[in-house]
């Protein structure tokens, strides 16, 4: 029986080093993992954890709504800046001050989602291959977010933003280009000037617009972007956000005096720890410190670590031109073209440079039925490390190698829950390259075959290697999605568990209820035994 | 049961990364500079004097050149570098010569440096060549100065203002 089971290694003739890496990121996954299953225990589906770049998203939004609001009612010169935001604090603490206050703690929590999505993401090793284009998209993010973040500082024109200024036109004066110390206008206080001060608000408009095109990019080149986190995730982050701006609102400092060093400041550590640090440093060292790793992040998806999975393959007699897979493709690497032979159809093409190897769509595609009458099976889009072809076969000699007692078949995912540790005289279990790879059909054809029963073991929601395929498999077999499982297949038979790795617990208790159900006395001589 | 303790568990954890925000987004304080230092900063933007006279030139010279560009003197545009020094209470605690700006290096030249200092009255002393000259300097300011805890004393160059100024 074949077995689809992908550990990462190395690439052929790699140095150790590389291994060492693996080794590295593989005990870091583990350990996020746990962390990420205690939450689950714990709050179920609402594990921020598993939403961390929708829930980033979700601040920004916070940001733009919070940050129109604010643009519209402050007054932008110099020396109506700060008195404009103090009232507003003071006068309409119910809106404005409030408004003031959510704006600034989204920017918080925007940056701590980021860094722990960015965190999340590399420690998975998810920057390879036809990741590299999110990836490096989403680094350029990084350095927009912290100029958006220090800006929003300097508007409000208080002491801390004074110090904020300053300091930042110290960091930037490291670099010997320009003719006049930048520190120099904000050195006394005629130099900040209401030109000077229109800059800064620029800055503070246009590089979250920025930010916005390189967010776009960055999700470019993945199908239904999750830019909103699921009802429940946005319900408890918002009203977390809100409740705190309420509860604590944002006051400013004094007003900005540049005959007075600031003191005692109320440092926002999430956005201007860069500040003490450059004073406990030295603006070369935050320099080098950025720069290597801007660069070390970028130079990631370069470095050959672990070999590319192989792409999937389009057989032109089989493809009816039906866009299923191009529904289904997670990372949108499939498009349609006209059909080189039967004029007025279409066929699939992959782009093999976005696509993940997942097998989601050989999962989609219509003729990977086993119900066809062909002597071998052959569908419109296969994977060809792990054909749907292979995949019967298994299911088929799986079966016939079995007993006869309560046959069950285990239907599991190369990134989930480890099934192939399930297989016994009573077990049959068939890894996939991802649960959506699964033909529907397959399911119908274990039953015909004298299964018992099927457990589809899928990944946890927000866990999917693939994004997607839980909710495609989900779907399918429960007749939302195409291709469906037939309404006539008994569904008491057929089970849908939900588990990570580490999870097999999950499967075994599961197991146990389907077998349970269908063959109690076999299950009370399992019990036995 | 169940459900309710996955309320409970939901809320908690919200309201702790809520907490979490709002703690570190103001605690701890920040003190920038130590109580009972002031600021005494250096922000000068000065173009040296040129480093060489105009030159008158002779009808010769003049005939070789294009009838455009036919002036009658001729000022290499090179400046000299500036030359800062700084004492404070007796003591020499900065000195530092900054090049002009741009390829003929004909711009300004450029200082900014922050140099903390206990608060109360200091002699200060700020000196500034600006010539091609070797030895000593062209301006020359001694004054003595108070400063109280945080206050920023800016020493720049203004010829409008008579030279070396501190704001």
């Amino acid at each position: 029986m074949s077995s689809a089971r992908s550990v990462p290694t190395r690439v052929g003739g790699a140095p150790a080093l590389q291994q060492v890496v693996l080794t590295i990121e593989s005990a870091a996954a583990a350990l996020w993992d746990r962390v990420e299953v205690s939450l689950d225990a714990l709050v179920g589906v609402a594990n921020p954890l598993r939403h961390l770049g929708s829930l980033a998203f979700l601040c920004f939004w916070l940001l733009a709504l919070s940050g129109i609001y604010l643009f519209a009612v402050i007054d932008t010169s110099v020396d109506d800046a700060w008195r404009s935001i103090d009232d507003l604090t003071r006068d309409s603490w119910w809106l404005g001050g409030w408004i003031r206050s959510l704006h600034r703690y989204a920017a918080d929590a925007f940056v701590l989602f980021t860094a722990a999505h960015v965190l999340r993401e590399l420690v998975h090793g998810r920057y390879r291959h036809f990741r590299r284009f999110s990836w490096l998209t989403g680094v350029a993010v990084l350095p927009l977010i912290t100029v958006s973040a220090i800006g929003g500082f300097w508007l409000n024109w208080d002491q801390l933003g004074q110090y904020s200024a300053t300091a930042s036109a110290e960091l930037l004066d490291w670099w010997p280009i320009f003719a006049s110390p930048f520190a120099r206008n904000f050195a006394v206080a005629s130099a900040v000037s209401d030109r000077l001060f229109s800059l800064l608000v620029f800055v503070h408009l246009g590089v979250p617009l920025l930010l916005l095109f390189a967010l776009w990019f960055h999700v470019q080149r993945i199908a239904r972007a999750a830019v909103f986190p699921p009802r429940l995730v946005s319900v408890l982050a918002l009203s977390s956000l809100l409740s705190l701006a309420l509860l604590q609102p944002v006051q400013s400092h004094a007003a900005a005096d540049l005959s007075l060093v600031p003191r005692a400041l109320a440092l926002d550590w999430w956005l201007l720890f860069v500040h003490p640090l450059t004073e406990v440093t030295s603006p070369g060292f935050i320099w080098l410190l950025a720069g290597m790793l801007i660069l070390g992040l970028c130079a990631l998806p370069f470095v050959p670590m672990t070999p590319r999975a192989a792409v999937a393959v389009v057989d032109p007699a089989n493809c009816s031109g039906c866009r299923l897979c191009v529904e289904d493709c997670p990372y949108t690497a499939i498009t349609m073209q006209p059909h080189p032979l039967l004029r007025g159809r279409e066929l699939a093409l992959v782009d093999a440079d976005l696509c993940a190897g997942c097998g989601i769509c050989s999962g989609a595609c219509p003729s990977s039925t086993p119900f066809r009458s062909v002597a071998e099976l052959r569908t419109g889009i296969d994977m060809p490390q792990l054909p749907v072809a292979q995949v019967l076969r298994d299911l088929q000699q799986g079966l016939a190698g079995t007993s006869d007692g309560s046959r069950i078949v285990v239907f599991g995912c190369d990134h989930g829950a480890d099934v192939t540790r399930l297989a016994g005289p009573d077990c049959v279990s068939l890894p996939l390259l991802c649960t959506a790879m699964l033909p529907p059909a397959f399911i119908e054809q274990a039953l015909r075959d004298g299964a018992q029963g099927v457990v589809v073991v899928s990944c946890a929601e927000g866990r999917c290697e693939f994004r997607l395929g839980p909710r495609w498999i989900n779907e399918r077999v429960s007749g939302e999605r195409a291709p469906h499982l037939r309404a006539s297949v008994p569904r008491e038979r057929v089970v849908q568990v939900a588990a990570g790795r580490g999870g097999l617990s999950q499967v075994i208790d599961a197991l146990s209820a389907l077998r349970q159900r269908i063959d109690p006395a076999h299950a009370a001589k399992d019990s036995a035994a | 049961m169940r459900q309710l303790r996955t309320w409970i568990a939901q809320i908690a954890l919200y309201a702790l990364f809520a907490l979490c925000i709002g703690v570190f987004s103001g605690w701890p304080r920040y003190q920038h500079l130590d109580p009972g230092l002031a600021l005494i900063k250096l922000s000068l933007l000065h173009q040296g004097q040129r480093l060489h006279d105009c030159v008158t030139q002779t009808p010769e010279e003049l005939a070789k050149l294009p009838p455009n560009m036919r002036a009658p003197t001729r000022c290499p545009r090179e400046r000299a570098p500036i030359s800062v020094e700084i004492e404070i209470d007796g003591q020499r605690v900065y000195t530092a010569t900054a090049q002009p700006s741009g390829l003929s290096h004909d711009g300004v030249a450029a200082m900014y440096r922050r140099m903390p200092v206990a608060a109360g009255a200091h002699d200060l002393v700020v000196r500034l060549r600006d010539s091609a000259r070797r030895n000593g300097f062209d301006h020359v300011r001694s004054e003595r100065v108070t400063l109280v805890p945080a206050e920023i004393l800016v020493i720049d160059y203004s010829a409008e203002h008579g030279g070396i100024t501190l704001q």
